[in-house]
């Protein structure tokens, strides 16, 4: 689809303009971006190096040092192991292994039918419900392991 | 709009006054952790009971910060004109029954939460004196519980310098882990002569495990820009930014709220109450970078760039954001600033310890049984965090030892529990205080893997900058994996402790020298679980 008709590149073209083209704003268009992409794609860094008149190594580079954005799309649903400090202690790890081997993925990774990603945060800060997983947005705390697996089932049938 | 101190009070009294004489409260928690219990369905589901049975004239339902005792969310309390009830452990299947007994004038006693427990008579709330109490989304209310005094006392008949002064003699130290004076900072931008000056709040709170700063943001998110309001007035800055994680989009919500408001009653913007102070707040978010919570990273990062941090001197109170003299403060140091306003440095100088004057929120998570957010003056022992406030540890298990100051930091064992807390006595003890993160670690764990995962955390923040970072936080992860599976020589442990000392001699910035930390106090305090990693036959 090309960036004229997709009324995507419309929704992140307002979003610049709307903070005047600046250049340093470069994270909040990345934000907008991935918001309305759901992940960035190397056309859609291409387009902001393009609108912002930044170098696309500039860009990319900028899009690759922060944990939040995203390089590749999610599959259908996702969910998200908290990692933090607080979880850890009570066995999120454990959690992470389980999912890992019941759906043959790594951290980061989509099942190959696209249904289930699995991805890993540094610390949502619910610390005093630990160990915290979030499907599809929705946060869930105390979990435990067979929780977990029963969620996901769950989520995606 | 509101040009003067009497009109704040007379709004201030205004609003006390409709709110006295109207329906009681009923003050549901939003904050993180409630909502993720459920507690937006609970408020609305309580507002449905309270329609079904017509009562909706005599109770309010208020959405309010965070209470604190996280851990036996969703915390509801029932405010009448003569005191107020805490309820806990609240969910949609005890709206019937708990709309009930309020309306009969009873209690519903097994869901009351006991406030007189150590959890809440032990605390002195400074910082989080309105999370939990005010309306996060109305200013007024914020204003009606004395909100922006200290700000147009000091507009109204306070030099610069006199606010720095009362900063000064409050002794208040930054709250985000290094412990600098707040005021020394101020009083560094306010002599530099520039035309553009900046004050930046950090919102990052990178540190997994902590949590104050969110509960601040979300609860009590006016305190926050009344702060760096007045530190703006007192630096001759007319420019705040607040660099929040996106990782937190409620408290991006309630900051974006709360800067509306306050712009359109003219707290911020130009002249403010007609004097010659303009000040203007941005939001800018963050994405996920530890490093970002450096203090020269964290401008590259505002700046739009790559969070890489830059070698110091020039410090930031003369070469900051965009070149420019910029003060950076934590939340919570911004928080204090308000009261230290109101009430003069000296009434703040008398909380706490000779050296760590005030309180200080410290999130209790880990094998604890109340875990959430307290606040206590410094100088409170760690015995008292543990055993009284956070109650004990539970399922029977001993107490091993307490991690403090995040990957920064180290962990502190059991002989060390009546340590006071203070800047001064964690840095003794081989932690920092960091930013109030405490996590509490049984005799289940084993220290040398929490040692590999702060680690491991550790080697995956690392901008890359340098190479004794880069290259000696990969390597010391390795080197720990040995130990884990007891295949490490005696040479190996001699290489784990010279690396370290190495890594935190030589990196460039706070997260390298720092982030040996975890593993250099678990050997001191820990020894023995390193020696049973080591296999030399």
């Amino acid at each position: 689809m090309s960036t004229a008709t997709d009324d995507r590149y419309n929704t992140l073209e307002k979003s610049m303009k709307k903070l005047g083209y600046d250049k340093s704003a470069l994270i909040e268009t990345l934000h907008t971006a991935q918001e309305t992409f759901g992940y960035l794609g190397i056309d859609t860094l291409k387009f902001i190096a393009q609108r912002l008149r930044l170098p696309y190594s500039k860009v990319y580079g900028v899009a690759t040092f922060y944990n939040y954005f995203r390089l590749k799309p999610k599959g259908k649903h996702n969910v998200v192991v908290c990692m933090g400090t607080a979880c850890y202690i009570k066995g999120s790890n454990k959690i992470l292994e389980k999912i890992e081997q019941r759906y043959g993925i790594k951290v980061g990774e989509t099942t190959p039918d696209n249904v289930l990603s699995l991805l890993s945060a540094r610390c949502f800060g619910s610390c005093s419900l630990a160990p915290v997983v979030v499907y599809d947005n929705v946060p869930k705390g105390k979990v435990t392991v067979e929780d977990s697996l029963c969620e996901i089932e769950e989520m995606i049938k | 709009m509101i040009t003067s101190l009497n009109e704040l009070k007379e709004l201030a009294d205004k609003k006390k006054c409709a709110s006295g004489n109207s329906r009681q409260e009923l003050r549901v928690c939003m904050g993180s952790s409630c909502i993720s219990l459920g507690s937006a369905e609970l408020g609305k589901s309580l507002q449905d009971e309270l329609q079904n049975r017509d009562l909706e004239d005599k109770y309010k339902i208020k959405n309010v910060g965070c209470n604190g005792l996280c851990a036996n969310g969703t915390l509801v309390s029932h405010c009448r004109g003569d005191g107020s009830t805490l309820y806990e452990k609240i969910t949609t299947s005890d709206t019937k029954d708990l709309v009930e007994s309020i309306q009969n004038g009873g209690l519903l006693k097994d869901k009351m939460c006991d406030i007189t427990q150590p959890f809440f008579t032990k605390q002195t709330k400074i910082v989080l004196e309105n999370t939990g109490i005010i309306d996060p989304d109305d200013i007024e209310d914020y204003i009606a519980h004395g909100g922006y005094e200290a700000l147009f006392k000091a507009l109204d008949g306070m030099m610069p310098k006199d606010v720095i002064e009362e900063v000064k003699t409050s002794a208040l130290r930054g709250r985000g882990g290094g412990g600098y004076p707040a005021g020394i900072k101020w009083e560094s931008v306010s002599k530099v002569v520039s035309e553009q000056k900046y004050i930046i709040c950090n919102g990052d709170e990178g540190d997994p495990g902590a949590f104050m700063d969110r509960a601040v943001m979300e609860s009590d998110p006016h305190r926050v820009l009344e702060g760096m309001a007045i530190a703006g007035y007192a630096c001759g800055a007319n420019k705040g930014y607040i660099y929040v994680r996106a990782e937190y989009p409620l408290a991006v919500e309630k900051l974006g709220r709360a800067i509306k408001q306050a712009t359109k009653l003219g707290i911020l913007g130009e002249n403010i109450a007609h004097s010659n102070f303009s000040f203007n707040i941005e939001i800018r978010l963050g994405a996920g970078a530890f490093v970002c919570g450096e203090a020269t990273a964290l401008i590259a990062s505002v700046e739009g760039n790559r969070g890489n941090p830059r070698q110091k001197p020039p410090h930031l109170t003369d070469y900051g954001l965009w070149g420019k003299p910029t003060v950076l403060n934590n939340v919570e140091t911004l928080a204090n600033i308000a009261p230290i306003i109101k009430n003069g440095g000296a009434w703040y100088r008398d909380i706490g310890t000779e050296n760590s004057s005030g309180t200080k929120v410290f999130a209790l998570t880990g094998h604890i049984k109340n875990t959430g957010l307290v606040e206590v003056p410094m100088g409170t022992t760690l015995r008292e965090l543990i055993y009284e406030i956070g109650g004990g540890i539970p399922d029977g298990k001993k107490f091993k030892a307490i991690q403090s100051g995040g990957p920064s930091g180290g962990c502190i064992p059991k002989e060390l529990l009546d340590l006071h807390v203070d800047y001064e006595s964690l840095k003794n003890a081989g932690s920092i205080m960091g930013s109030g993160g405490l996590i509490v670690i049984d005799d289940s764990s084993n220290m040398v893997e929490i040692a590999r995962f702060f680690m491991d955390f550790c080697r995956s923040e690392s901008c890359g900058k340098c190479t004794p970072c880069r290259v000696g936080t990969t390597e010391l992860t390795l080197l720990l994996d040995k130990f884990i599976k007891k295949e490490a020589t005696k040479s190996d442990f001699e290489l784990l402790k010279e690396m370290c000392e190495f890594v935190k001699s030589t990196s460039l910035c706070g997260l390298g020298q720092t982030a040996p930390n975890p593993v250099l106090s678990t050997i001191k305090y820990f020894e023995s679980e390193y020696l049973e990693g080591i296999n030399d036959d």
